[in-house]
C-alpha cells in the first residue's frame, strides 16, 4: 500500500459560487420546460417558490457554480469536477476537459498541482471560475522484500506488481497507470530474473455497467494495452500473456464509482 | 443534472414514434374470444382446474385474440352444440324463453366474436375433451361452428395439460397464431456455482443444466434448425467459442483461431457459417466469419474499435447487425455480410448492446442506455429499414432480449439488486412474467 499524505496538503477553492439547491433545481426544470433555450432568466433572482419568469428577461451574465472534490489528492487518484452554469451557451473547462454541457461532472487525474478554469459565455456576457487541486507524490519506492525469509514468486508478484487502472470505456494508459506500469516493469524484470521459469498473465477487467459482450472486447484491449506498454519498457514479451475476463471477475460489487474504478483494471497473475 | 428529469421528455418522444410499427408486431385490433370454464364429469373433475387454466393461459399468451372478461359471461354456458336453443318468440315477437344462444355471447356485455366451449369425460379409461369453436356473430347456428374435435389424454394432470394445449393450438391456428408450447429457452445460470448453459420450457418449467465446464459461459446462439448452440467460454485461457448439440449437450468440433479472444458467435440461417468477434488480426476485436467447424475464416471488418455481437438476419441471411465503438461509445450498426453498406442504426447517444433479430428479419430488439448514465439499460425495438424505434422497458436494468418463435414475445433479463432474472414479455409491453427464480440467470436464446 502507498502511504498517503506525505506532504502537507494545500487546498484552495476560489470563486466558487454555490446556489441554493431549490434555485438550481428550478433552473434545471425550466431548462427542460423551455427546451433549453438560451435566454433563461437568472436563477439567482428567482423567488423561493419557482415560477416561470417572463421569457423576455434582461440578458444576465452567466452564473457559475464550480467545485472540485477532493481538492487534494495523491497522484493517480481521481478528482471529480462538478459544475452548474446558467445563462451561458458556451462552457469550457481547461486544461484537458474542453467544451462541456451547462451542468455536469467529470473525473480528472491531474499529475501536478492544477488550477481548472471554467469559462462561460452567453448573451449577457462572460464569466469564469477556477478551482485548484493540489497533488502530492505517492511513495515511489516499493516496499522491500521481507528480510530473513525466502520470498517465493507469488509473494514477489504481490509485492512488486500492482493493478493498473483505467477510465470508463477506455483502454488508454492514464497518467496514474503509467506510473504503476513503470514500477511494475521494474518488478517484473526482477521477478523474471530471479524466477527464470515464471511467466505472468496480464488480465483485463471491466466494471459492471457495460454489456458483458462489449466488456469482453474492452478487457482484451486493456490487457493488450498494459502488456504492450510493459514490453516497450523492456519486459520480455514471451513472458507476458494477456487475457480478458470482461466483467466476469469483479473484485468489488458496490454500485459506486470507487468500486467501479477498482474493477476497471489490468491485474497481474502468475501463469502456469 | 439528474438524468431522470429528462425521462418525461424521452418518453414523449418515444410514444410519438410508437404508433408506426408496433401494430405490425402485436396487433391491437384482435378478435375477442369468450372462453368459459369447461366442466367435466366423474373422474375428470379434479383435473378441470389444470385443464382450464392451461387452455386459458395458452390462448391469452399467444396474443392473437382478446380475452372477453370472464365476469361478464352469461350464467348458462353451453357444453355441446345441442345446448344452443334459439329464443322462442311470442305473438309480438317478445322472447318467451331464453336458452343459451349465440347472441348471449356476441351481444353486450360480452361482445365476443368467438366462443370456445366443450366438456370432458372418461372414455375407455382415458380423458376425453370435446371442444368446439363457434363464430357467435353468425345468425344461423349451422354456420356458427368453426370446428369441433375430440382430444384424448391420460387421466391425470399431464393428460389434462396435453388436451388443453392441443385444443388451444387448434384454436390459435385459425387466427394465424403460433403456440409457444414445445419451444425452449436456453440461458446462462450461476446456480450450480459457475455460469453454465441451462434450458427451460417457454414458460419456465423443466429447467435443466446443459454444460458442466465450471468456468464462465456467455452469449449463446441457437442454429435455425434448433440442433446446435454456440456460445463463448471465459475463464479457461482466452475466451473461445464452443458449439454443442441442444438435445444432449454433446460438444461439437469448432476450431478456434489462435487469438486472445474469440467470442459472441451466431449462425447463418443455413447453419453453414458462424459469424463472431475475434482478435485474430490483432487488438481490438473485430468481426469474422468462418465455416461451422471454424475453417475458411474470413475477416469482415477492420477498424481500430471494439466490435462484437454480430447477428445474422434470419430471413435474408445476407446482412448482420452488430455492436461497434467506431463512432465513440458502443452503438448498433448494420452491414451486408460481404462487408458493404455499413450504417449506424442508433443515434450516437449512450451505449447499445445485445441486438437480436425478430424472426421476420425486419425488426431488431436490443439494449440501450439512450440518454441515461452508463448501466441504465432498457430494451428497445427498432425497425431496421426506417431506424424508428420504440422503448419496451424502463426503470429496471434490462438486457439480453431474445425473440420468441411466435415473433410476438421476448425473453430478457432484469437486474434487481445483485440478482438477474429472466422474464418474458409481449412486444406491446404487457404480459410481463418472471421465468427464473434460483441464482442469477441471464443471456437467453429462444429456439426458432
Amino acid at each position: 500500500m502507498l502511504r498517503k499524505g506525505n506532504e502537507k496538503i494545500k487546498m484552495s477553492l476560489k470563486n466558487t459560487v454555490r446556489l441554493p439547491l431549490m434555485a438550481a433545481l428550478a433552473a434545471a426544470l425550466m431548462m427542460i420546460a423551455t427546451g433549453c433555450k438560451k435566454n433563461i432568466p437568472p436563477a439567482a433572482k428567482l423567488p423561493d417558490t419557482p415560477k416561470p419568469a417572463p421569457v423576455e428577461a434582461p440578458k444576465a451574465k452567466p452564473v457559475i457554480s464550480f467545485n472540485a472534490d477532493p481538492s487534494s489528492i495523491v497522484r493517480g487518484d481521481a478528482v471529480t469536477l462538478r459544475w452548474t452554469v446558467q445563462n451561458a451557451d458556451a462552457v469550457t473547462i481547461e486544461p484537458g476537459v474542453g467544451t462541456v454541457a451547462a451542468s455536469g461532472s467529470r473525473q480528472v487525474y491531474p499529475t501536478t498541482a492544477t488550477t481548472y478554469i471554467l469559462r462561460a459565455s452567453g448573451p449577457g456576457g462572460s464569466d469564469s471560475a477556477r478551482v485548484s487541486v493540489s497533488v502530492s507524490a505517492p511513495t515511489e519506492k516499493p516496499p522491500a522484500a521481507p528480510s530473513g525469509t525466502t520470498e517465493d514468486v507469488t509473494g514477489a508478484l504481490e509485492r512488486l506488481v500492482k493493478d493498473a487502472y483505467f477510465g470508463y470505456d477506455s483502454a488508454e494508459i492514464r497518467e496514474d497507470a503509467r506510473a504503476t506500469l513503470q514500477r511494475n516493469s521494474d518488478g517484473l524484470k526482477e521477478i523474471f530474473g530471479k524466477f527464470s521459469s515464471s511467466n505472468v498473465i496480464v488480465e483485463g477487467h471491466c466494471d459492471e455497467r457495460g454489456s458483458a459482450e462489449y466488456n469482453l472486447g474492452l478487457g482484451e484491449k486493456r490487457a493488450n494495452a498494459a502488456r504492450e506498454f510493459l514490453v516497450q519498457l523492456g519486459v520480455p514479451g514471451d513472458k507476458l500473456k494477456s487475457v480478458t475476463y470482461g466483467k466476469e471477475r469483479q473484485t468489488c460489487t458496490d454500485a459506486t464509482e470507487d468500486c467501479w474504478q477498482k474493477n476497471r483494471r489490468a491485474h497481474f497473475a502468475l501463469g502456469q | 443534472m439528474n438524468p431522470y428529469l429528462l425521462l418525461p421528455l424521452l418518453l414523449a418522444t418515444l410514444s410519438a414514434q410508437q404508433a408506426d410499427f408496433r401494430g405490425k408486431i402485436v396487433s391491437s385490433d384482435r378478435p375477442t374470444i369468450a372462453l368459459p370454464d369447461i366442466r367435466g364429469t366423474g373422474e375428470t373433475q379434479p383435473l378441470m382446474n389444470t385443464l382450464n387454466s392451461k387452455l386459458f393461459n395458452e390462448i391469452e399468451q399467444a396474443a392473437v385474440l382478446k380475452m372477453a372478461p370472464k365476469g361478464l359471461y352469461p350464467l348458462t354456458v353451453p357444453q355441446q352444440p345441442t345446448d344452443f336453443k334459439p329464443p322462442t318468440l311470442g305473438p309480438n315477437r317478445q322472447p318467451l324463453s331464453q336458452g343459451p344462444w349465440l347472441t348471449d355471447w356476441s351481444g353486450p356485455p360480452v361482445n365476443a366474436n368467438y366462443l370456445a366451449f366443450g366438456y370432458a369425460t372418461v372414455q375407455g379409461g382415458r380423458l376425453a375433451l370435446f371442444g368446439w369453436l363457434y363464430d357467435v356473430t353468425q345468425k344461423d347456428i349451422q354456420n356458427a361452428q368453426v370446428f369441433g374435435k375430440v382430444y384424448f389424454g391420460t387421466l391425470d394432470d399431464d393428460g389434462a395439460k396435453k388436451v388443453a394445449l392441443e385444443f388451444a393450438v387448434d384454436i390459435l391456428a385459425r387466427f394465424g397464431g403460433k403456440s409457444l408450447a414445445g419451444s425452449r429457452i436456453f440461458f446462462i445460470s450461476d446456480r450450480s456455482g459457475a455460469k453454465e448453459l441451462w434450458s427451460m420450457d417457454y414458460d419456465g418449467a423443466n429447467q435443466k443444466q446443459l454444460t458442466f465446464y465450471r468456468s464462465t459461459c456467455i452469449s449463446p446462439a441457437i442454429s435455425k434448425d434448433n440442433a446446435k448452440i454456440a456460445f463463448t467460454r471465459i475463464g479457461a485461457g482466452n475466451p473461445s467459442i464452443m458449439v454443442h448439440t441442444t438435445d444432449s449437450g454433446r460438444k461439437l468440433n469448432f476450431t478456434n483461431p489462435v487469438a486472445t479472444m474469440n467470442a459472441t458467435p451466431d449462425f447463418t440461417p443455413d447453419g453453414n457459417q458462424i459469424v463472431f468477434s475475434s482478435t485474430l488480426g490483432g487488438s481490438p476485436a473485430n468481426l469474422y466469419v468462418a465455416g461451422a467447424d471454424g475453417g475458411g475464416i474470413r475477416r469482415l471488418t477492420s477498424v481500430k474499435s471494439i466490435e462484437v455481437e454480430p447477428k445474422v438476419n434470419p430471413k435474408s441471411g445476407n446482412e448482420i447487425v452488430f455492436i461497434s465503438g467506431r463512432s465513440g461509445k458502443a452503438q448498433l450498426y448494420r452491414m451486408n455480410l460481404d462487408g458493404t453498406d455499413i450504417e449506424r442504426l442508433t443515434d450516437g447517444r449512450g451505449e447499445a448492446s445485445n441486438p437480436t433479430w425478430h424472426p421476420d428479419g425486419q425488426f431488431v430488439a436490443f439494449a440501450w442506455t439512450a440518454g441515461l448514465e452508463p448501466g441504465n439499460w432498457s430494451i428497445f425495438i427498432m425497425d431496421v429499414a426506417s431506424k424508428k424505434y420504440v422503448q419496451l422497458t424502463s426503470g429496471v436494468r434490462s438486457e439480453n432480449p431474445a425473440w420468441a418463435p411466435d415473433g410476438r414475445h421476448l425473453v430478457f433479463s432484469r437486474t434487481v439488486g445483485r440478482q438477474v432474472q429472466l422474464y418474458s414479455i409481449l412486444a406491446d409491453g404487457t404480459q410481463l412474467k418472471q421465468l427464473t427464480f434460483t441464482g442469477s440467470n441471464e443471456k437467453p436464446a429462444w429456439t426458432h
